[in-house]
């Protein structure tokens, strides 16, 4: 499972190059750098507060940098040369970088007024400009993927939240992304419905998908990630293969976040996956 | 006491009800539409916004009577001259719709952020987003208080009366002044404004219990 | 452009009109008030023919114009004796008309305290009616302000019907000067800029104590 370190000299699929995101009088996130390669699965953790999900959100262009930059596949987002000046992206030069992106929310924000089957195959129909027939079949495929082909024709409100995630999770698919973001996607999950959504990021995975993931379940991130990433009050402080971050952290930042998370781990509040 | 005078009053009256109701539907149709433009423009945003807003406040901010005046008297010098029934169904649709629109624009907000989100991260742009995604989430939150506001444009068209426009009100103080009979013939009025409120009244509550609020709110576990 | 000048000579009268409006505003207000608050306490009460009988009343008087009720008052009243004067007889229209419409506002301001309020305080050994009068009450109170703030707003602008029964409002003092000058542009543009003046600050002060409320309580 050991891909390749940011190190690499291959261009990457993902660069995020010295973001810093000011709120008012706080900086969220202070000059991070990020660069992550195809195929390649990045874990980011680290304590409410240290900018983890904003860091998601600037590469999904729903937030915009104070300064620095983030570019996808070479391109960056949010911004195009004009004139040899950066100009601010339109909304739809941004919407079609986003059919590139699929992100899975912490909320499932699932379409209350559509079917499974109809909120995944939204985005094909109305974006990739597909008719029903052309798009029913993918859909169906990634909700059997998903382990739901059977509630294609159930709206959202009779679905449990471990399903409503799972049909998210096909619902990002759908548009065939290269880049799939996932932010925090079983936090508010009850415990015992977390492990079919991981397992679902699991096959994810497996199957080769370039994904960011920012998590809680230290046990997932350890199993699937080829890089950690630990972020402390807007910094990345750390960065490694899981072995060495979660086995021998050399950061004493790092090792005590660890500490305070294996805590609870072993008392059993948080679910093991 | 005098109901023979009742039973020849009836058809009149019957006539001017309808009058009544079709007032109310034509100005209904024009609220409902005009607000639904206004609170678009209100979200847009800029200068177009800024000018909805101005005119919500000001037709909102004087009596649907000055509105009314206004329009069939006050326009004549600049050559437009209304009849008594079209100016009040202009009058009460421009009031009602400055009070639409910001039913639509909060009803419009109310729907969940992550739904917005989710779409943008799909790559749905505003006017998909707006379509496909939060007015049929929005829909159901605006239509109890249209519900209402149907009931109260009914009342409202009495007003009518006061510039001898074709509806019940005026119908009554005709034959109230004709027979001397105010009480009897308001009473029955009143009641027969009662006939026609209350299937609206029903069905706006009806409306209220089935979209209870939170029903569509997706997403929880 | 005289013609302007002209209705800058009639602004005293139309101001005498609104500070008639005024009146007739705060008159309503104080009745449908006190009528509002007593039946929506009373329906609280464990009497059902009493709950039903309010209800009744609330149902009858949203569903009929308050222009009727106002001709009934004035005009109606009359074949049985009582004449009113126009001023006395708007504030009783309206305070009835309002008192029907607070009745649901104060009902559910009531309803939002929470039930546990109630729970407690009759524990505490205080009947149904001490209890809702020293505990719910007050608490009622801020809930209900932004929709009294919104009634208030409301009854300003329905007072101008009161021009029908020739009550010396705004309306009535502009239809009178417009029947004797014709000038019913100019004049029914000041009168609307007039309620424009005392609607304005009345909605703003309730958007600010909405804003209030909304801050943290709870």
């Amino acid at each position: 499972m050991s891909g390749p370190t940011s190190q690499d000299a291959r261009p990457a699929l993902v660069e995020a190059i010295g973001l810093t995101k000011r709120f008012g009088e706080v900086d969220v996130l202070k000059d991070v750098n990020l660069a992550v390669q195809a195929g390649e699965k990045v874990a980011i953790i680290g304590p409410s507060g240290s900018g983890k999900t904003t860091l998601l959100r600037c590469v999904a262009h729903r937030e915009r940098p104070t300064s620095g930059h983030v570019t996808i596949a070479g391109e960056r987002i949010g911004e195009k040369l004009v004139k040899g000046h950066w100009r601010e992206m339109s909304d739809r030069e941004i919407a079609r970088i986003r059919t590139g992106i699929g992100m899975v929310f912490q909320r499932f924000n699932l379409f209350p007024h559509l079917t499974a089957l109809d909120n995944v195959m939204l985005g094909p129909m109305r974006v990739l400009r597909q008719s029903r027939a052309e798009a029913e079949p993918l859909a169906r495929e990634l909700l059997r993927k998903v382990g739901l082909a059977h509630k294609a024709a159930d709206y959202p409100e009779r679905l449990s939240g471990g399903q409503q995630q799972r049909v998210a999770i096909a619902r990002s698919l759908a548009m065939q992304p290269r880049l799939m973001l996932f932010d925090e996607a079983t936090s508010a999950l009850d415990p015992e419905l977390i492990g079919e959504v991981l397992n679902v990021m699991r096959d994810l995975a497996r199957d080769g998908m370039t994904m960011l993931v920012v998590t809680h379940e230290m046990q997932f991130a350890e199993d699937v990630a080829d890089r950690v990433v630990f972020m402390d009050h807007g910094r990345v402080v750390d960065e490694g293969p899981p072995h060495e971050l979660f086995r021998a952290p050399s950061h004493p930042r790092t090792q005590a976040f660890l500490r305070a998370v294996v805590d609870r781990q072993v008392m059993g509040e948080t679910a093991e996956s | 006491m005098t109901w023979e005078i009742f039973n020849d009053s009836m058809p009149e009256l019957l006539v001017a009800a309808i009058g009544t109701l079709r007032m109310t539907a034509f100005a209904f149709l024009l609220a409902a539409t005009l607000g639904l433009t206004l609170a678009f423009l209100r979200l847009a945003g800029g200068l177009a916004g800024r000018l909805a807003l101005l005119y919500i406040e000001i037709v909102r901010g004087m009596p649907a009577l000055t509105l009314l005046f206004l329009i069939y008297f006050g326009l004549v010098p600049a050559g437009i001259v209304l009849n008594s029934f079209l100016a009040a169904v202009v009058a009460l649709g421009l009031n009602g719709a400055a009070y639409l629109a910001e039913v639509y624009r909060a009803g419009i907000q109310a729907v969940d952020s992550g739904q917005r989100e989710a779409a943008q991260m799909l790559g749905l742009r505003r006017p998909q987003i707006m379509r496909d995604v939060i007015l049929p989430q929005a829909v159901p939150i605006v239509l109890p208080p249209m519900g209402n506001y149907l009931v109260s444009l009914l009342k409202d068209t009495s007003i009518a009366s006061l510039i001898s426009a074709p509806e019940l009100m005026l119908r009554s103080r005709d034959l109230a002044g004709t027979y001397y009979l105010p009480m009897e013939y308001y009473l029955l009025a009143g009641a027969m404004y009662l006939v026609m409120a209350w299937p609206m009244m029903y069905g706006a509550r009806r409306l209220e219990r089935h979209f209870a609020r939170g029903r569509l709110q997706g997403g929880r576990t | 452009m005289s013609a302007w000048l002209t209705v800058g000579h009639l602004l005293p009268v139309l101001l005498l009109g609104a500070v008639t409006t005024l009146e007739v505003t705060a008159g309503s207000f104080v009745v449908a008030t006190l009528i509002g608050l007593v039946l929506a306490i009373l329906q609280r009460l464990d009497w059902r023919p009493l709950r039903v009988v309010i209800a009744i009343y609330v149902d009858v008087f949203r569903a009929i114009p308050v222009l009727t009720q106002l001709f009934i008052i004035y005009f109606g009243l009359t074949e049985i004796g009582i004449r009113l004067d126009p001023v006395p007889a708007a504030i009783v229209g309206f305070g009835i008309n309002g008192g029907a419409y607070l009745t649901e506002v104060f009902r559910s301001g009531i309803g939002a305290v929470h039930q546990g309020q109630l729970e407690a305080a009759q524990m505490l050994g205080m009947t149904r009616l001490a209890a809702l009068r020293i505990v719910i009450l007050p608490q009622a109170m801020r809930v209900v302000l932004p929709p009294l703030g919104n009634f208030a707003i409301g009854l300003l602008k329905d007072t101008a019907l009161a021009s029908a029964v020739a009550a010396p409002e705004l309306m009535f003092r502009a239809r009178t000067l417009v029947d004797q000058t014709f000038l019913a542009t100019q004049i029914f543009v000041t009168a609307a800029a007039i309620y424009l003046a005392m609607s304005l600050p009345l909605g703003f002060l309730t958007r600010r104590a909405e804003a209030h409320l909304s801050r943290g309580r709870r």
